[in-house]
């Protein structure tokens, strides 16, 4: 195995485990450094930065974070990273006049963006301070997409939305509401804006032809029926409700039933628990409030009896799992006796407002060609972002397509080509501040993950509004903070300084390092003090060392970047060093350590 | 010396052995040596060896004199037994502690400056009533806890740090242990732990003195270049001449360990070591020719490693003075004082 290039930033940007796994690639642990000192407005800048929405992702990120986390691997849980970021977001100061804010003299370049969901408003953050006139056009009356309409406000209360939506606004973004573009074309070739961004989103529910389906007025598609509650169309509910799907808007689905006024909500599931989409604490909240889910039923027909839906008959199954693949064989039919039912199979793209032959390539599923890195389409000057780019996600991955849409957006203006993507930088800083000490919470902390207080059970029922997670006291920030591991405090070796002496090995608490004879990586990771066997983690390799020409070899697996390794090393060939990640945005760029030398 | 504990959480995959213990359990309070001491490194081969044997920390008593290294017993088996006496006088209280209680398993662990100075006449009368306990001397050709003054292992013609020549003459432990008449001799380095493990665990199933040397440099005072005393020089002039495999009682022993250059020599309690030699010339269980051997290749410079002698008739100090198996402290009273009748009967045997 070669000697591993820490030089490329990438290296120690994956250790940073939650940091990679962000599709915006927050900088997790810094923040939760900055909540552990009271800093909380420092914390939501830091965040605000990449992700824009930390009041709104600190309720309801699909927090891809969180399985990544190292500690999942340490002691069973992750760091409650999600809801340490509601904590800055909801202790912070007035931030007002911290944030950026559009030049007085724009730039003269007009961009147009379609939908004021979180893909377009990103797209606006970014270039509004860089002096664009961004115009967006709304289909609705206010702005926020998905993230307001189908999110239910017992997740993610409207003062919240409005808050961090206004900071964008504010800037001097046109919101034009009410204004559904009817033709791409038309916008396009009105020649008004030198670039388009389509942030519509994945606007239509699935459908589910069955028997009886048009036969009763009792069946709603999920995400068209959450967003009558949230306009006030719908206000009551069937006593007994089955919920077709077991996704996330499943589960908001079943928990709005509850709060108007169902008394027997069940949730049904084609396959087993671990093939459910819904995330865990998802289908967890929705367990507490002793919803009801059924698995291994196959819907077969509505029962309609003389125009009233009655229930819903199902193929059930029995399961087993065999070599990691579900079994399922036929047990049956039952009905299901209900008075509403609602579908939530999934949601479909829908471009009726874009024209097919305005040289805007379509693929075979009917959804448009977009470059995966520059989320251009083949109209050269249209890009595209969120959900409308390739499918449902979800809002933090929406966000990431908007920081990257707007560097092509930029680029595009500017007449640099829109390939030319500007490269990630780090920075990389000693954390000793004396012998034993350390400019980070270095001692591992046993604590277990902090549990969220919801509000009582029956209170939150009684209106559609009550957020049920009361955020975390300062007791448990205080805890969870512990529980990071500082993954961006990197272990930093110098090949040249080490003699050997084996300290840093003997003091590791959990077996990274190893002084080994050179070899493959395959090979290696079977040699090591603890065998390395999750792939997904990287070894670390040094050059020859000088005294043996053996390498000295870390499995980023389970560090806890404790700094015991650094501190018993006598000469410092490792040290704790502060990586940063330097990201690129649109008119932001950095130069590479390797270019002004180290 | 830091500041934090060592914290208790520990690898996914960590083992448990035949005891149900894992590896940390046989850990004890973190090190306040130097950052890259070598008696630390010794430290996690004992950790090693002691695990791997599957011993009940309760059944062990760590003993040991003053320096560094006589600290180190501290650092591991925090459930153990232990005696950190006077400076150079740990071989006396273990022998005490060896006669009143034969089942005890002993571990001492003493310096060059404890052993070979201010104990040396300890140190021998010890070897030479083979008293059953395993030996460590942490060999760094200094006194490390009182700034590195030149030990008596120090060769002739090594620096100190600031550059002062050693004029007198080095003391070798192994040559010593020989002609004592010691059971058990091996020298290695505390860089070494795939030696090291082993050559415990073979002392550790020796009845009788194990005496092991062990090159442990001193990296604040005695890790320089005229050091002879150093991890470079040490990893330069090591030669292993006999390399020892350890095979516990429960184990066969294979047709492939035996084959080649492979000795075998059964311990006391139905174990096995397993000698490699790597010098066709060498037979490590032969005193004289070890003894020859050793000198000869020490004139030039070679540091011999490895197991370099063990007696397979070893009786110990308990075997030849019929000393019980129990502690004397578990003997019932009559037992262990017969009375005045008896004692007037043994008088009268010498009137
Ligand atoms: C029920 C439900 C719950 C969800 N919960 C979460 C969650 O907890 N966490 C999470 O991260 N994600 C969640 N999501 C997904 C998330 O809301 C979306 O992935 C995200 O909002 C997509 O952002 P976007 O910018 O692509 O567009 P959207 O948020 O979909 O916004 C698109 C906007 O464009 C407008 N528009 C569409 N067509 C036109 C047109 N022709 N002219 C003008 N305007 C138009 C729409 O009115 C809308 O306002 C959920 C989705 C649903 C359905
Ligand atoms: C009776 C007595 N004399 C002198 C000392 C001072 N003293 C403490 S440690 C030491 C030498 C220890 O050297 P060594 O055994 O080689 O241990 P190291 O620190 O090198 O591991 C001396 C002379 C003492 N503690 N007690
Ligand atoms: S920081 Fe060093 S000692 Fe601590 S867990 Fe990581 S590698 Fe081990
Ligand atoms: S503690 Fe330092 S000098 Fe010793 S082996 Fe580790 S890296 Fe090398
Ligand atoms: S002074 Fe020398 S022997 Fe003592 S702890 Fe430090 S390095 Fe080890
Ligand atoms: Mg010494």
């Amino acid at each position: 195995m070669p000697r591993t290039d820490v030089g490329n930033p990438d290296y120690y940007h994956k250790v940073v485990d939650c940091q990679w796994a962000c599709p915006a690639h927050t900088n997790v642990p810094e923040y939760i450094r900055l909540i552990a000192q009271g800093r909380f407005s420092d914390a939501y800048l830091v965040n605000r930065e990449s992700n824009v929405f930390p009041g709104i992702l600190g309720r309801t990120c699909d927090r891809p974070c969180e399985p990544a986390c190292r500690r999942t691997r340490v002691d069973g849980k992750p760091v409650a990273i999600c809801r340490l970021k509601r904590v800055a977001a909801d202790h912070k100061d007035d931030i007002r006049d911290r944030l950026p804010t559009a030049p007085k003299t724009r730039n003269g370049k007009k961009i147009a963006l379609v939908g004021a969901g979180p893909s377009s408003l990103t797209v606006a953050n970014d270039l509004m301070p860089l002096g664009y006139a961004c115009t967006i056009f709304e289909k609705g009356p206010r702005p926020g997409g998905l993230m307001r309409v189908n999110i239910p406000a017992f997740r993610l209360p409207e003062e919240v939305l409005d808050e961090e939506i206004g900071y964008i606004a504010g800037m001097g973004v046109e919101m034009r509401y009410d204004t559904p573009v009817t033709s791409l074309r038309a916008l396009v070739e009105s020649k008004e804006y030198d670039a388009v961004f389509v942030g519509s989103g994945a606007p239509k529910g699935k459908e589910l032809e069955l028997p009886g389906r048009r036969d009763t007025d009792q069946i709603f598609i999920g995400i068209e029926w959450l967003e009558s509650i949230h306009f006030g169309h719908i206000d009551t509910v069937g006593q007994r409700v089955l919920i077709i799907g077991v996704g996330n808007t499943a589960m908001d689905c079943c928990r709005s039933a509850k709060r108007l006024g169902a008394t027997d909500v069940k949730v049904i599931a084609r396959k087993t628990r671990k093939y459910f989409k819904a995330s865990p604490w998802e289908l967890e909240d929705a367990e507490e409030e002793h919803v009801q889910i059924l698995e291994n039923h196959s819907p077969v027909r509505f029962v309609v009896e003389n125009g009233t839906l009655t229930g819903m008959e199902f193929d059930t199954f029995t399961a087993r799992e065999e070599g990691g693949r579900l079994i399922q064989e036929p047990a049956g039919r039952t009905i299901v006796p209900c008075d509403t039912v609602i579908l939530a199979i999934g949601q479909e793209n829908a471009f009726p407002w874009i024209e097919r032959d305005m040289g805007l390539e379509f693929d075979k599923w009917n959804m448009p060609v977009v470059d995966k890195v520059t989320h251009m389409s083949t109209r050269p000057g249209v890009f595209f972002g969120g959900d409308a780019a390739f499918g449902p996600a979800n809002i933090i991955w929406a966000v990431a397509h908007g920081h990257q849409a707007a560097i092509s957006l930029h680029h595009y203006c500017q007449g640099i080509p829109v390939t030319e993507r500007p490269p990630d930088a780090m920075t990389l800083t000693s954390t000793k501040m004396g012998l034993h000490e350390w400019a980070y919470s270095n001692n591992y902390s046993p604590a277990a993950r902090q549990k969220m207080t919801h509000v009582s059970m029956p209170h939150r029922f009684s209106k559609m509004t009550i957020e049920v997670e009361q955020g975390f006291t300062a007791d448990q920030t205080k805890e969870e903070v512990e529980r990071c591991l500082n993954c961006d405090v990197e272990t930093h070796f110098t090949d040249p300084l080490c003699i050997e002496c084996d300290a840093c090995i003997d003091i590791c608490p959990v077996d990274c390092l190893t002084i080994a004879r050179p070899g493959d990586e395959a090979d290696l990771r079977q040699r090591l003090t603890a065998p390395a066997e999750n792939l997904d983690q990287a070894l670390f390799v040094s050059g020859p060392l000088k005294q043996t020409g053996r390498v000295m070899v870390k499995d980023e697996n389970v560090c806890l970047h404790c700094g015991l390794c650094a501190e018993r090393c006598p000469t410092y060939a490792w040290d704790m060093r502060k990586f940063v990640l330097q990201q690129p945005y649109a008119g932001v760029t950095f130069i590479p350590l390797e270019a002004v030398g180290r | 010396m830091t500041y934090i504990a060592k914290p208790k959480v520990h690898h996914p995959s960590l083992q448990r052995n035949a005891i149900g213990l894992t590896r940390r359990d046989y850990e004890g309070a973190i090190t306040t040596l130097c950052a890259g001491c070598g008696h630390d490194s010794i430290t996690a081969a004992i950790i090693q060896a002691f695990w791997e044997l599957s011993v009940p920390p309760h059944t062990v008593a760590k003993l040991s004199g003053i320096g560094c290294s006589s600290k180190t017993p501290a650092y591991f088996l925090r459930e153990a037994h232990g005696f950190n006496a006077v400076h150079g006088r740990m071989p006396a209280i273990a022998t005490g502690a060896g006669a009143a209680n034969a089942g005890l398993m002993m571990i001492g662990v003493s310096g060059d400056g404890d052993s070979l100075s201010i104990g040396l006449g300890q140190l021998s009368h010890a070897i030479r009533r083979n008293v059953d306990i395993l030996y460590l001397l942490e060999n760094n050709g200094v006194y490390g806890l009182t700034k590195g003054q030149f030990s008596a292992s120090a060769d002739p013609g090594s620096t100190s740090k600031k550059g002062e020549v050693n004029t007198m003459e080095a003391i070798d432990g192994v040559l010593l242990a020989l002609t004592l008449g010691a059971t058990f001799v091996a020298r290695s380095f505390s860089g070494d732990k795939a030696q090291l493990v082993p050559l415990i665990q073979a002392g550790l199933a020796h009845k009788g003195f194990a005496f092991i040397d062990i090159i442990s440099p001193c990296v604040t005072f005695n890790d320089h270049e005229g050091s002879t005393k150093s991890y470079a020089y040490t990893r330069e002039h090591q030669v292993e001449v006999v390399q020892a495999d350890f095979i516990a009682p429960r184990e066969a022993i294979t047709s492939e360990q035996d084959a080649g250059t492979v000795k075998s020599v059964m311990l006391h309690d139905g174990s096995w070591v397993t000698l490699h030699k790597v010098a066709d010339s060498y037979d490590p269980t032969d005193r004289d020719r070890a003894y020859a051997y050793i000198r000869e290749r020490q004139k030039v410079n070679e540091v011999l490693t490895g197991l370099l002698y063990i007696a397979s008739d070893s009786k110990d100090m308990a075997e030849q003075h019929e000393l019980p198996d129990q502690p004397l402290a578990g003997l019932p009273f009559e037992q262990l004082c017969p009375g005045s009748a008896e004692l007037e009967k043994l008088q009268a045997r010498f009137r």
